[in-house]
């Protein structure tokens, strides 16, 4: 069947493209705004933190010889969004001398929620005040029960020009088995 | 899918509710001319999607707003095209609400029973006004801080309530923090709140009385769905064509210098569709701007809000229109006249001219390694020397002294300058015309001093021309060793490659050489010299020095001409002697070239 040529079109079908192209621009307009703020959304994806230089941190002289750990601010340049300030603290880290001369460093955040971890000298051993982790002077989780996932996370020293300790500072991702730089 | 529809339907009844949205009767069927209200509500809704967006990373404060926008326009993905949708839109919307107002007016559409939802467009369109105005500050650069300034000093003049008004407004005497935030929650809270409100009950009252339709009515009647949506659809498809233009040739909007409440902008203007009333005030004599900034335009409000009324009487809607068109035109007429003498005044051409200057070296200082301190961007160009170096110039060594001819700022002093021009100040090439016979006493040099028949003019003038030509060499060397000792960024490269002339150079400058050390001290001091230390002459160690004083004996003593120890005499301050010491030796900070 063909209609004849003369034959005007059915309201429904001249309608039809009416409402195609209605729907298709309609839709189109109320993607505009989220599409033009989704880069502004999703940017910080794209930031990395900065990191992983040593910077000095303390002088031998300033570590108490009896493997006590002492707790230094880590103090380096610090990228705030449009902000750069040099030389401001960044973190935390707790420095202990070992009996061979040897220097360790650890960040103060806690693996498990990212707590600041303190030094109980009545224990001998860290211990987090936000959910009871405890940890031994080398870092390993003391008590089996704490809920922290891994070790305090230990980063690398250097010994520069005699007695200045210098400390390759990084922030961990908290909550992971593993250690996963920020 | 349609037993789940059902379900949706049976307990939240949308199906009546998208029924009576889409099947509104359109008396004498889909028109292009029903469009602006709907443009005029997509255009409502871009603005509160990318404002939240904005939202995301704008933080209002006078240390951290200028540098939020820098971080939005320059630094965060697509942050231009979103600012710049934001700003264009806005400006969109003001020229649909005329078009909107004046399709109302014309179709007669706020006659009986329509007066209240004529009432609520006209608030609608304040609102929307208010919006632009309290968004031209938020990024506090030096158009916006300027612009906004004015208006609520206007605001200050109106009578009794005037400077609480504006107290409360600017949250405080001056502007500052709470400015910002008073604005923003008035920009992003307030107003928005109130239009949605606003608009809620517009197009409920619009959806009560139905369409005013446009006799003679050519078809008959026809649901909005789908040909009218279709029309709306176009309408607004073609007002986001014109924005994304503007959005893309511009690159988003602009952003001038960061606000500095110590630097006046004198290119200050609202924005544009501000500009009739702008214009309009520079008709009212001081004492009597209250009458162009407040009673005319709220004459004139109130003339529009009692169109209804007006309208009744047998020629009320001829006036109505004529009246329309007439405040249209009459702002169409001042706008013009305003722009027209912008354009004429080299004055604001040349503010303007220095405004981009700036807002361009905010943004590549921002852009350079050592960033945004947290005292914010401003202090970026008040400890710039390419920005403040010439200003400090102009104002206090221009009377005498050029550089390249000019003021520093690019003017052109009247007077013939009676100091030497300091523009390439220690370079070889300036030294080189310093020792040229023709010109040491002329008026790039000495020519405007005590100083052009003195010892050192009558040495350059008589003596270097008997020179023997070895003699002329060493004075060759010399030349280079005197500005290797200014130790010139522009001639770092030089200084280095030129090691050994350089050297041949200072042997003739001290004792037993060309004759430099019987008035100068070179390499070590010499009470009894008569003309300035040559040691590190043109560093910036030497340059600040004598600028605080060129009386000091290791300068000109009692030799010195007419210039004032700046320093000493506590005229510039050691901050500003660096910058200005800074500039003159090309000492600023570049960025890399790409």
């Amino acid at each position: 069947m063909s209609h004849p040529p003369d034959h005007p079109p059915q309201p429904d079908r001249r309608d039809f493209l009416a409402k195609a192209a209605a729907t298709v621009i309609g839709g189109g307009l109320a993607l505009v705004g989220p599409v033009a703020g989704l880069g502004v959304l999703l940017d910080p994806l794209r930031r990395q933190s900065a990191g992983g230089g040593a910077v000095r941190v303390a002088s031998l002289a300033a570590l108490p010889d009896d493997g006590v750990p002492r707790k230094f601010p880590v103090l380096a340049t610090r990228q705030d969004a449009w902000n750069r300030s040099k030389n401001v603290p960044v973190g935390a880290v707790y420095l202990r001398r070992e009996k061979g001369g040897a220097v360790r460093a650890f960040n103060v955040v806690c693996p498990h929620a990212g707590c600041f971890v303190d030094f109980r000298a009545d224990k001998g051993c860290y211990l987090c005040p936000c959910h009871n982790s405890t940890f031994a002077l080398d870092g390993k989780v003391l008590d089996q029960n704490s809920p922290a996932p891994r070790a305090l996370d230990e980063l690398p020293v250097e010994m520069r020009e005699g007695g200045e300790v210098w400390v390759a500072f990084q922030n961990f991702r908290p909550g992971e088995k593993e250690r996963l730089p920020v | 899918m349609k037993p789940a529809l059902n379900w949706l339907d049976q307990r939240t009844g949308y199906k009546k509710l998208l029924h009576e949205a889409l099947f509104e009767n359109v008396p004498g069927g889909a028109r292009w001319r029903y469009v602006w209200g709907s443009t005029l509500t997509f255009c409502f809704a871009v603005q509160v999607i990318t404002g939240l967006f904005l939202w995301l990373a704008y933080n209002p404060g006078s240390q951290t707003a200028w540098e939020s926008v820098y971080y939005i326009q320059h630094e965060l993905w697509g942050g231009w095209f979103l600012r710049g949708l934001h700003h264009y839109t806005a400006q969109a919307m003001t020229v649909l609400l005329a078009l909107h107002l004046m399709q109302v007016v014309i179709d007669g559409a706020y006659k009986a029973p329509r007066e209240v939802n004529f009432w609520t467009g006209i608030l609608l369109l304040m609102l929307v006004l208010g919006l632009s105005l309290t968004g031209y500050l938020l990024p506090w650069d030096q158009k916006g801080y300027w612009a906004t300034k004015v208006a609520t000093s206007i605001a200050a003049i109106t009578p009794v309530v005037g400077p609480a008004v504006q107290k409360v407004v600017v949250g405080g005497s001056d502007y500052g923090h709470q400015t910002l935030s008073r604005f923003f929650a008035v920009h992003a809270g307030f107003i928005p709140g109130a239009i949605i409100a606003f608009i809620g009950a517009h197009i409920w009252l619009f959806r009560k009385h139905g369409l005013t339709a446009k006799e003679p009515r050519r078809k008959p009647d026809e649901p909005f769905w789908p040909r009218q949506v279709l029309c709306d659809a176009v309408a607004c498809l073609a007002v986001l064509a014109v924005v994304l233009f503007f959005v893309v040739r511009y690159h988003g909007a602009e952003l001038g210098a960061p606000a500095d409440p110590s630097e006046q902008y004198s290119a200050a203007r609202p924005e544009w569709y501000f500009l009739f009333l702008f214009q309009l005030l520079k008709y009212f004599p001081g004492g009597t701007e209250v009458w162009g900034a407040i009673v005319i335009p709220g004459l004139l409000m109130a003339v529009l809000a009692a169109m209804p009324f007006v309208g009744k009487w047998r020629l009320g809607h001829r006036f109505n229109v004529a009246f329309l068109g007439a405040v249209l035109a009459g702002a169409g007429v001042l706008t013009w006249l305003s722009v027209r003498e912008d354009r004429a005044n080299p004055e604001y051409a040349r503010a303007l001219r220095a405004a981009e200057r700036d807002a361009e070296r905010a943004v590549a200082l921002a852009q350079s390694p050592d960033g945004i301190p947290v005292t914010g961007a401003v202090t970026l160009l008040r400890n710039d020397p390419l920005t403040q170096g010439p200003k400090i110039f102009a104002r206090n060594c221009a009377s005498c002294h050029r550089y390249g001819d000019e003021d520093g700022l690019g003017g052109k002093p009247k007077d013939a300058p009676t100091g030497s021009d300091l523009k390439g100040f220690a370079s070889r090439e300036w030294l080189r015309g310093l020792f040229d016979p023709a010109q040491v006493s002329g008026p790039h040099y000495w020519g405007g001093t005590k100083h052009k028949d003195g010892d050192m003019a009558k040495f350059v003038r008589d003596d270097t021309a008997k020179f023997s030509p070895a003699q002329k060499a060493q004075l060759a060397n010399a030349i280079l060793a005197l500005s290797a000792e200014a130790g010139l960024k522009s001639q770092h490269d030089a200084d280095a490659r030129d090691v050994v002339l350089i050297a041949d150079g200072k042997k003739a400058i001290g004792a037993g050489g060309l004759g430099c050390a019987d008035c100068h001290a070179f390499g070590a001091p010499d009470p009894n010299a008569a003309g300035p230390d040559l040691t590190g002459f043109g560093s910036r160690a030497w340059l600040t020095a004598f600028i605080a004083d060129p009386a000091h004996p290791r300068f000109f003593g009692t030799n010195n001409d007419k210039m004032p120890s700046f320093g000493k005499e506590g005229r510039l301050t050691p901050a500003e002697i660096g910058l200005v010491a800074d500039w003159l030796r090309g000492e600023w900070y570049e960025p890399e070239k790409p």
